[in-house]
């Protein structure tokens, strides 16, 4: 116990690190994801078939496979990412492990919230689009006021597991130099042999609150947005 | 959802503007091929002596005996997650509250925990200096948790899923509570299970390439001495990922036909809502 009790700053700092990467990727996820929903729903046939074979190629590849990718394979071909490290913002710059740990992390999770949103949309029964159609809506009236809203709410739950994923998929990126919760718990191990469990527990707690954290988030907004 | 009930049939000037979306896609996408092609060539990475190792017997062999090490880790964690599933699973639908919490903490608690932390923490407690298991055991175990956890949730939505007409008319017979579960209710459950069953088997075979952080055997795992000899990072990680993408697909192939075989078209039990995607929550 008192092994990270005694360094808690180093616990809160991995933490910081899960949480920073959890946020980026989470929001360029939601982002890039939405795009490839709207293209796997749209007219335009080709459009739905690269975002398809996007989907299944990301979503069959192991995490670790995309670091792979990003941290070893990359360089070889001449993008090591270290541009990212000459932009400063009041001082402070983004490093180019945390840019191309979060490039790895979002390009796996945009496939799973892609589908996340599809489902979401086909959630919404068709007699719904079609009584809309029947009362005279237009295809944006029909959007805007009737798929869209009951879509939004079906989205919320599978949304809600993708992003818990990406909590703990954030930890991947200890195995390529990002001194998260998980490699700092390596590092806790290997100093102190005889606290394993506690340590173990600890850390995980950590995550823990985190997962449920963003789980009661996500309640807490089905609940409002629930029609009676 | 059909497109086609949001919006009227495309007039000449839609086509022609979706026609032109065809055109500029396809160019688009053309491009990135092409700049994708265009740098590995100028990398060097195209020349035969990268890509040569793939079809040396001697590392066939060494990559296929990988694979096998994969397939092994993959399957062997689903069996046990399975039991361990079972046991949470139907202990969280118990009557008995002493029981049920504790089978709801221990289930809560795996899912929760990211399966790189346990794989970490087991290699650390029981393998590491003279521990009982080889690493391929930690890689095992952690994920035995993990989907252990995940397949409880799978078999109490499978329990819950089948008719509550089953039970009451088996329970009118006279029957206990063991038999209940036992003769009508798992039977049944596992035939609406079965497709979750295996694309979990995905989502675990995807997991195993996390042995590479506590070096256990496996496809990740023989990829780092492959490109460390050859310097051939670029093509090594391109067949890996190809021989991870193949067989998963295989296996989500099966899941399909089993589900057609089993449960005709009714959806099976919706694995985003209980924790596929690597993790999640229950509804």
């Amino acid at each position: 116990m008192e092994a990270v009790f005694s360094n808690f700053d180093e616990y809160l700092k991995a933490f910081g690190l899960t949480l920073g990467l959890f946020v980026v990727s989470g929001l360029a996820s939601l982002v890039f994801g939405l795009f490839l929903a709207s293209l796997r729903v749209g007219p335009v046939g080709i459009m739905r078939k690269a975002a398809a074979v996007y989907v299944t190629v990301f979503r069959n590849t192991p995490l670790l496979m995309i670091f792979i990718f990003m941290a070893v394979a990359m360089p070889k071909l001449g993008y090591n990412f270290k541009f990212i490290e000459d932009f400063e913002i009041a001082g402070y710059s983004v490093s180019a492990f945390f840019f191309r740990s979060c490039l790895a992390l979002t390009l796996y999770t945009s496939a799973f919230v892609a589908e996340a949103f599809r489902s979401g949309v086909n959630a919404v029964p068709v007699g719904q689009a079609e009584a809309g159609r029947a009362i005279g809506l237009t295809f944006t009236q029909s959007m805007r006021y009737v798929v869209l809203p009951q879509a939004l709410r079906a989205v919320v739950p599978p949304l809600t597991s993708v992003q818990v994923a990406l909590i703990k998929n954030t930890s991947v990126a200890a195995a390529f130099g990002m001194a998260e919760a998980v490699a700092t718990m390596r590092a806790f191990n290997n100093d102190n042999a005889d606290q394993r469990i506690q340590i173990f527990l600890l850390f995980a707690i950590g995550y823990i609150l985190i997962v449920e954290v963003v789980s009661l988030a996500s309640y807490a907004l089905e609940r409002r947005w629930k029609v009676a | 959802m059909a497109g086609s009930i949001l919006f009227d049939a495309p007039g000449p000037k839609t086509i022609a503007r979706h026609r032109l979306y065809t055109v500029l896609t396809v160019l688009v996408l053309a491009a990135l091929v092409g700049f994708a092609v265009w740098r590995l060539e100028d990398t060097g990475q195209l020349v035969y002596d990268k890509w040569e190792v793939f079809w040396t017997p001697a590392y066939v062999e060494v990559i296929g005996e990988a694979l096998l090490n994969t397939l092994k880790m993959a399957f062997g964690a689903i069996l046990l997650a399975i039991v361990f599933g079972l046991v949470f699973g139907i202990g969280k639908l118990s009557e008995h509250a002493l029981i049920r919490w504790p089978s709801w903490l221990v289930v809560e608690f795996f899912r929760a925990v990211p399966v790189l932390l346990l794989m970490i923490f087991i290699f650390y407690w029981l393998s590491i200096g003279g521990g009982p298991l080889s690493p391929l055991w930690c890689v095992i175990a952690a994920l035995m948790l993990y989907n252990g956890a995940v397949l409880a949730e799978v078999f109490r939505a499978g329990v819950n899923a089948v008719p509550r007409g089953q039970a009451e008319a088996a329970y009118a017979l006279g029957m206990r509570k063991s038999q209940v579960m036992l003769s009508v209710q798992l039977p049944q459950a596992v035939k609406i299970m079965l497709p979750s069953l295996i694309s979990q088997c995905v989502v675990a075979l995807k997991d195993t390439s996390l042995g590479f952080y506590i070096v256990a055997p496996g496809l990740t795992a023989v990829a780092r001495p492959i490109y460390q000899q050859f310097a051939n990072q670029v093509p090594t990680a391109i067949v890996i990922t190809a021989i991870y993408i193949t067989v998963n697909l295989l296996l989500t192939a099966l899941a399909t036909w089993v589900q057609h075989r089993l449960i005709g078209e009714k959806n099976p039990i919706d694995l985003s809502r209980v924790g596929n995607m690597d993790g999640g929550r229950a509804v």
